[in-house]
């Protein structure tokens, strides 16, 4: 798409975008190669590149050892993280430009909670890894389908309805979360619970990201085609009705993608709250509120903050610390520093 | 063109009548100007003329097809609507917003092009608020905010321009401006239709008038037919003249003194 040179409009921000999506994703491939040499075994860069090069063909031999670790151990790791900080930014983007309100995250719709139900069920059951993740998607996409049903059952599509029926949602499978616990073995299953609640790709599978890479294109894809419609969206209903867009059909293709990325990544990964919420901000105050330039470089941003937390939360100490402590203690402040260069409207 | 109104009756709920049976008509070059209480339904009435909401009885049409039959896109492509305030929580510059009226114009996954752009900057330079193109939306004043909202409907080439109190929330300057506004683009052949609680509005734009009074009667035709004495002072509970004012060949409503 090419901006004539006469219309001052966006052309310096224009360059300006694709300037910083190529910072950005040129940060994101040294981060990821950074974080690929960081770890317990060896914490030394040369030895992953030589992985590299001898992948490639230019050397003959190297530690066996090393190569494994960099395949089979940090780099699905790195990968799911990536991949899932770019899934939560992006949905929360969307919700946030759907429901015209920047203070939305990606669970507003009962997402996490539904999701948090599944995952404990699988663990109550004894079911295995793969299992929990199943259940864990299958809980998050019933409590969005039970929140975008329920306005339907008063005819009321209006926004706050949505929210509403997401409060609903949230609140009661809190507490069908809270039997769960109420009911499981105290030292194993419990535990188990509350760990995946706080958040970690630790022991992500290869199978697990191969599960969720489908969804993520596909949704995103959709979403980032999409974005210059999300812009009408966040004008409000009437606004884009009187241009001729159909805003239910919208809407509806728009949240279930933005569902599905939230529900892929907290399927794998448990709960990790902020990054929806802090990253679009970011974003925006970057490159403006334009969704066709906020999306791609939220995507990007979303996913190299993920792998700076990641890879602080297995490096920092000899145990593993809990992403939603260390996203928490670096997102809340973040968080607060933007509304405060924003200077948001907050009603 | 012409957006006629035949025999529109419309409920929100099937019972309580908000109007019944209204016949309107408006062609390419005319301002028609609705008057009434508040809440007699003169927004619900711009609705149904933009398929925004669907009348409970009668038929809109355009161009003698009827509305139902019409897309949302292909209506989108002849009505454009300015509401009466417009709030959104981000920061799109003002050039952001002006462009999606190009929507009904682009395909689903479409985002706008160079034409796009030129065609919202066209509109800008036509209200003469080129200026604003990238001052953030939400720092607009009222004023502002009405001639951004016009240019939208003018980028959308929409051949009839409805607002909903246009003038509401603007300083006498700015409103006249407004008016001035209607009055040029009304020229250039675009149909405008208008909600208002000022009478002069309606005598100074000279153009047809509709009237709801405060028994829900309906009236529509010429404003120096339909605008008497009588009429205002049954719409708005209060004794009101038309006087002709010395010096000017205009007629000006007159309130009765505050006792």
């Amino acid at each position: 798409m090419k901006v004539p040179r006469n219309l001052d409009s966006g052309m310096v921000k224009k360059n300006g975008f694709r300037q910083q999506l190529l910072l950005l994703s040129i940060l994101l491939l040294a981060g990821i190669f950074f974080s690929l040499s960081r770890g317990r075994y060896s914490n030394d860069p040369t030895a992953v590149a030589k992985v590299f090069l001898y992948q490639l063909g230019f050397l003959d031999q190297i530690d066996p050892v090393m190569e494994s670790i960099v395949f089979h151990v940090r780099l699905p790791r790195i990968l799911a993280s990536v991949i899932i900080g770019g899934m939560l930014s992006l949905s929360g983007a969307i919700y946030q430009s759907v429901f015209r309100n920047p203070l939305v995250s990606p669970d507003l719709l009962g997402v996490s909670s539904g999701a948090a139900v599944g995952a404990a069920g699988a663990i109550l059951l004894g079911g295995s890894l793969l299992t929990r993740q199943m259940m864990a998607f299958t809980g998050g996409l019933l409590a969005v389908t039970l929140a975008t049903t329920i306005p339907r059952l008063f005819r009321n599509y209006s926004n706050m309805m949505l929210v509403l029926s997401g409060i609903i949602v949230g609140g009661f499978m809190s507490s069908v979360l809270g039997i769960m616990k109420f009911v499981a073995e105290e030292q194993t299953e419990l535990s188990s619970i509350v760990f995946w609640q706080m958040g970690s790709v630790a022991n992500v599978l290869r199978q697990e990201i191969l599960g969720i890479l489908p969804v993520f294109v596909a949704a995103a894809t959709v979403l980032i085609l999409l974005s210059w419609r999300i812009n009408i969206l966040s004008f409000g209903e009437v606004e884009a009705r009187t241009i001729g867009v159909n805003t239910r059909r919208v809407r509806g293709i728009v949240i279930v993608c933005a569902s599905l990325l939230t529900a892929s990544a907290v399927s794998i990964s448990g709960n990790i709250g902020w990054i929806g919420l802090v990253i679009p901000h970011l974003g925006r105050l970057m490159i403006g509120t334009d969704n066709t330039r906020l999306l791609p470089l939220t995507l990007v941003m979303g996913g190299l903050f993920m792998l700076i937390i990641d890879t602080l939360a297995r490096t920092l100490s000899t145990v593993e610390i809990p992403l939603s402590i260390l996203i928490g203690f670096i997102g809340a402040p973040l968080y607060g520093y933007l509304l405060y260069k924003q200077r948001i409207k907050v009603e | 063109m012409k957006i006629a109104l035949n025999q529109v009756s419309f409920s929100y709920d099937g019972s309580r009548r908000i109007f019944d049976d209204v016949d309107l008509v408006v062609e390419s070059g005319e301002v028609v100007c609705i008057l009434g209480p508040n809440g007699i339904g003169k927004t619900t009435l711009l609705h149904c003329m933009t398929d925004l909401l669907r009348p409970s009885r009668g038929t809109v049409t355009i161009d003698d097809q009827n509305i139902d039959t019409l897309t949302p896109l292909e209506v989108a492509r002849v009505v454009g609507y300015v509401p009466q305030l417009l709030q959104t929580s981000f920061d799109y510059t003002v050039l952001e917003y002006v462009v999606t009226g190009r929507a009904p114009w682009l395909g689903i996954f479409e985002k706008p092009g160079e034409e796009a752009y030129l065609k919202a900057q066209e509109a800008l330079e036509k209200l003469e608020i080129r200026h604003l193109a990238h001052k953030p939306y939400t720092r607009l004043s009222g004023g502002e905010l009405q001639q951004v909202s016009i240019a939208r409907a003018i980028t959308q080439e929409a051949r009839f321009i409805l607002m909903d109190e246009p003038t509401a929330h603007l300083d006498y300057g700015n409103q006249l401006k407004i008016l001035r506004m209607v009055r040029e683009l009304a020229g250039q052949g675009y149909g405008i239709v208008m909600t208002t609680h000022n009478p002069d509005q309606a005598i100074m734009l000279e153009g047809k008038v509709a009237v709801f009074d405060r028994h829900s009667r309906f009236s529509f035709g010429a404003w120096d037919q339909i605008l008497t004495d009588k009429v205002l002072s049954e719409i708005y509970n209060v004794p009101l003249k038309l006087l002709e004012v010395a010096g000017h060949s205009r007629k000006v409503c007159i309130p009765p003194d505050l006792e």
